[in-house]
């Protein structure tokens, strides 16, 4: 027989419950849902995302009207329950009384409010519901400033959206650091300088004593006396039970409503879930855990046995660009043992917890990848001891796998859970991707992984990779910079084909959110454009680094280095004198041979520059562009020329290349090296491009790296003539300049597209191999010239604008 | 205040800056707009990069050296406890002109 089923609150932990109902037996219920806010269930944590404006609430909503007719809700929303009457079975709502058979109150929980004075001011708000995401993206449209109270985790999300709606905002935060329930104080340090970059203040150890204003919110005064201004007040210092209903009632209250391991309340008929509950002294304030409560009750109403059991919850912040992880316990105590990695370049932080061979807890920041295979290892209690050496380094580096970034995903075994938010093992996952989902959406649509706050999205489209192999396109990653949403290979498509030929067109067309881009992506769009418009765009000077605006490279003193070319590494008397010349007649303090078969004259004052130049030009030397994402040196050996070995002449094709190539930009440096036999003098198997010369002919290596990564070269082709070794290298460099990610070396590109994929271009087919290098000469056409003579006609500009070393003085 | 003339505006390369030298040390001067200029010291609190020289965006300019990035009309570094004074400027007739009164003020403090 059916029976009545009410439901006080549509909420994240509700709507599980009558999903589940539903989808298991239909006509157990008839339900009637009340909620006060006057919209149905949606998917609250990502309110963040919204108030970003990452997202619009369309798309968080989880039950739509349509979705409660055809399961034949009838919905009370926005009215409030005002009582219950336990002895009459009766719910008292604003809009008049509903009876039930079965009760369930899932109320959530209240924001506290701190008491202080002008608290109830106008332009206080707190953070819980879609009416205060709203009020919060509308006082952001006039700009201004904001004070968040609190540094947890709704606080940060706040303050991290109102900032990228471009208000001011401070955090002041009653602790020491930052989340310090969730982060030690070496993750709550990188958390703060992440949001400090944002333009974020953040105040620790601020104690709020009052907010004041006349009419509404003007700041808000801190015990120590400061006063920071704030046109809005957003409080989020934690949060309470709704648990009014329930003491009302009569039902078992503590700090939330007491509920059984079938969620069941001190009244039979009556049970509770969510927020509003206290199980075993526990109170609850992320999803994951009322995921499994809803589950608990729908069973239970079901008639089906269950039981609630408090596990371990794992966190994440939902800030782009604060990766962070923490979970289980990570105090200090006696006996336990801390592991900690630390990459200050990178800013990532990892620690492990470990007491008795088991972990414990573990705290991550900047790289939280393996933070779910840690997690698996916490809950599991698993043994670490044999593995405790190579532990930090997460599951890549167990059992002997290799360092593959897939690997770690596919080492996972089948029941680590993935998604936190609704608790989804590798295993489900897996087998829905073999059943057929093959893609994002629908492995959401089918097992609800990453449908929630969506942290976990990474994961599981590395688990379509690793279990569909080539049929799974991987999204590309990360943005350029905070001043646009594409990646580097989407704004590289982008510009070809839409087609963008100048600067200001990219800002508009591709929805720039700055003025004029930042020091990040600037440069990288400057050489795009270069590179695919050579005829039609100019080069910017002022999109580039200071060493390629000024050709040369300034030291840590603000002074320059100078290096002149030296064509394969072959010089002269007349060459050196001059160079001897300028070194005396500029002060060079240092005058150094380079790792690239040169001299650098280190120590030269800017406003020299375009003199020193102009000597050096005199003796026919020219830009040696030691500065440069382009072609920097080509070493070459002795070779045929004096060496006994020598099978070609190595110096006389190095010289060659150097020529065809100087002048040009690339997405990084590029270096080459010819050697003249298999001795490889001149280093060539650790090049860009390298080659070693054999009788019978030229082997061309390709995607060597020497620098902060140590790379072999991988063989491009074997030719037999110069002519075609010269072709290849041209061809190679032009297919980098065209399709490589700024700041990639070649290597790093290679990489990624696949050596492959450059033989069909560049080996394979001869067209395009003619295409790339016309491509090459029509650019080259253009910055094939010596930037050093250029610049020494524009001395005054070298010069400073003005002297008022007198005039002030006086 | 005391103006001074430095120079005609069309110098300063747009989206770019000149330093000017003054007794009390060199002084950078940006143009971020047609006619939107700001003067600020010309030495980043954090190792002395020359601000002069790094690349300037929206209305901030970023170090040479290690990337710090400074906002122009307040000297407020992002997110480091950083600053650098900034001196009054201003564009008249296509010439740039600068507070003396405040240059002075700066090696009195
Ligand atoms: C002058 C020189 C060192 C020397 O005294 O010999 C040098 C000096 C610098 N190198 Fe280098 N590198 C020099 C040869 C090398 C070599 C060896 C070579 O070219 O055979 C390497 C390894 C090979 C390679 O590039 O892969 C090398 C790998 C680097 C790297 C790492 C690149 C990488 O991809 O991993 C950097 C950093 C960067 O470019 O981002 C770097 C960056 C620098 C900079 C530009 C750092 C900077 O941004 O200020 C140094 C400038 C010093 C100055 O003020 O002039 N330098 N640098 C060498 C100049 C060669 C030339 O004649 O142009
Ligand atoms: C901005 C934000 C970000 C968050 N981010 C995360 C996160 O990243 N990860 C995570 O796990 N958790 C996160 N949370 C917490 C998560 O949203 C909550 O744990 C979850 O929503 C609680 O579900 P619930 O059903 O218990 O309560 P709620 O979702 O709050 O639902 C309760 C509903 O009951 C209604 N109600 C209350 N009293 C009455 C009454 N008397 N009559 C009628 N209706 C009533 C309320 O209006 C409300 O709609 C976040 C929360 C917020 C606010
Ligand atoms: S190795 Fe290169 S970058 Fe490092 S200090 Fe020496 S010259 Fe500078
Ligand atoms: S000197 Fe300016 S950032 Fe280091």
């Amino acid at each position: 027989m059916t029976q009545k089923l009410v439901i006080i609150g549509a909420g994240m932990a509700s709507g599980r419950v009558i999903e589940t109902l539903v989808e298991t037996d239909p006509d157990a219920f008839e339900i009637t849902l009340f909620n006060a806010e006057p919209r149905g269930n949606y998917n609250r944590i990502m309110l963040s995302p919204v108030l970003s404006g990452e997202k619009a609430y369309e798309d968080i909503i989880t039950h739509g009207d349509d979705w409660y007719a055809q399961h034949r809700v009838t919905c009370r929303f926005g009215e409030h329950v005002v009582r219950i009457d336990p002895e009459r079975k009766v719910v008292e709502g604003q809009n008049g009384p509903v009876s039930y058979d079965k009760l369930v109150i899932a109320t959530g929980s209240a924001p506290f409010i701190i008491p202080v004075p002008g608290k109830d001011l106008p332009g206080v708000i707190t953070y819980r519901d879609l009416d205060d995401t709203n009020a919060m993206i509308e006082a952001a449209t006039q700009g201004g400033t904001a004070v968040v109270i609190g540094g947890g985790l709704l606080g940060l999300e706040a303050a991290a959206g109102l900032a990228e709606r471009g208000m001011a905002v401070t955090v002041v935060h009653l602790m020491g650091h930052l989340m310090e329930r969730q982060l030690d104080e070496a993750a709550g340090y990188l958390l703060r300088k992440d949001l400090e970059k944002r333009g974020i203040t953040i105040r620790t150890q601020g104690s709020t004593k009052a907010i004041i204003g006349k009419d509404r919110a003007e700041a808000v005064v801190l015990e120590s006396g400061e006063t920071l201004s704030a046109d809005l007040v957003v409080m989020a210092v934690g949060i309470r039970p709704e648990t009014r209903l329930a003491t009302d009632a009569g039902l078992d209250v503590a700090r939330g409503i007491e509920v059984s391991a079938q969620m069941q309340t001190s009244d039979p008929d009556i049970f509770a879930v969510g927020e509003c509950v206290e199980f075993d002294g526990t109170l609850f304030g992320l999803v994951a855990p009322l995921y499994d409560q809803a589950r608990v009750l729908a069973r239970t109403l079901l008639n089906e046995p269950d039981a609630f059991v408090v596990k371990d919850t794992a966190t994440k912040l939902k800030v782009t660009g604060c990766d962070l992880f923490s979970a289980g316990d990570f105090a200090e105590a006696e006996g336990r043992e801390d592991i900690v990695l630390r990459d200050p370049g990178r800013g990532i932080y990892k620690r492990l917890v470990i007491e008795d061979d088991r972990l414990i807890g573990a705290v991550m920041y900047g790289d939280t990848a393996d933070g779910n295979w840690f997690f698996g290892l916490i809950k599991d209690e698993t043994d670490i001891s044999e593995m405790r050496e190579t532990l930090i380094f997460g599951p890549a580096y167990q059992g002997g796998a290799s360092a593959d970034p897939l690997s770690a995903v596919a080492a996972l075994p089948r029941d680590a859970e993935i998604c936190g938010c609704n608790g989804i093992c590798k295993g489900t996952i897996v087998d829905a991707i073999e059943g057929g989902a093959a893609d994002l959406g629908a492995v959401r649509a089918t097992t609800k992984a990453s449908a929630s706050c969506g942290t976990c999205t990474g994961l599981v489209e590395q688990l379509l990779q690793v279990t569909l192999g080539d049929d799974f396109q991987m999204p590309a990653a990360q943005p350029i910079c905070g001043c646009c949403d594409l990646t580097h290979e989407d704004l590289r498509r982008l510009i070809k084909s839409k087609p963008l030929k100048s600067q200001d067109a990219v800002w508009q067309e591709l929805g720039w959110t700055t003025r004029n881009g930042c020091h990040v992506c600037r440069p990288a769009v400057n050489f795009y454009l270069l590179a695919d418009w050579p005829l039609e765009y100019r080069d910017d000077p002022q999109s580039r680094f200071v060493n390629e605006r000024k050709h040369a490279n300034i030291q840590k003193d603000g002074t320059f280095s100078v290096v002149p070319r030296m064509w394969g590494g072959i010089t002269n008397p007349r060459e050196l004198r001059a160079i001897a010349d300028a070194a005396d007649k500029y002060n060079v303090p240092t005058v150094k041979v380079t790792g690239g078969q040169r001299i650098d004259l280190l120590g030269v004052k800017g406003e020299d520059l375009p003199h020193i130049w102009a000597d050096l030009n005199k003796a026919g030397m020219v830009s040696g562009h030691a500065y440069s994402k382009g072609l920097r040196t080509v070493k070459t050996c002795v070779g045929t020329d004096h060496c006994r070995f020598g099978t070609q002449d190595s110096t006389g094709l190095g010289i060659k290349l150097e020529q065809m190539l100087w002048g040009s930009w690339t997405p990084h440096k590029v270096k080459l090296a010819v050697s003249g036999c298999p001795r490889n003098c001149a280093e060539a198997t650790c090049k860009d491009v390298g080659i070693i010369c054999v009788d019978s002919g030229y082997q061309v290596g390709v995607a060597g790296a020497a620098g902060m990564d140590l790379k072999e070269t991988e063989r491009l082709c074997d030719v037999p003539t110069e002519a075609e070794a010269i072709a290849v290298t041209v061809a190679f460099i032009q297919l980098y300049r065209e399709t490589a990610k700024y700041l990639d070396r070649p290597y790093k590109w290679v990489a990624k597209v696949g050596l492959d994929w450059v033989k069909g271009r560049v080996v394979d087919n001869l067209d395009e191999r003619a295409r790339l290098i016309a491509a090459f000469e029509l650019s080259q056409s253009i910055y094939r010239k010596d930037p050093w003579a250029d610049h020494a006609k524009r001395a005054e500009a070298y010069q400073p604008l003005a002297d008022l070393t007198l005039e002030a003085a006086e | 205040m005391s103006w001074i003339d430095i120079g005609p505006v069309s110098d300063i390369p747009l989206r770019g800056a000149r330093k000017i030298k003054t007794a009390q040390g060199c002084v950078a001067v940006f143009r971020t707009g047609p006619d939107e200029v700001f003067a600020a010291t010309d030495s980043c609190p954090h190792k002395g990069g020359p601000l002069s020289e790094g690349i300037v965006h929206g209305q901030s300019v970023t170090c040479p050296l290690h990337n710090w990035v400074f906002d122009l009309n307040t000297g407020q570094a992002w997110g480091e406890d950083a600053s650098i004074t900034i001196f009054p400027v201003q564009v008249r007739e296509g010439r740039v002109w600068i507070d003396g009164a405040s240059l002075a003020a700066r090696s009195a403090a």
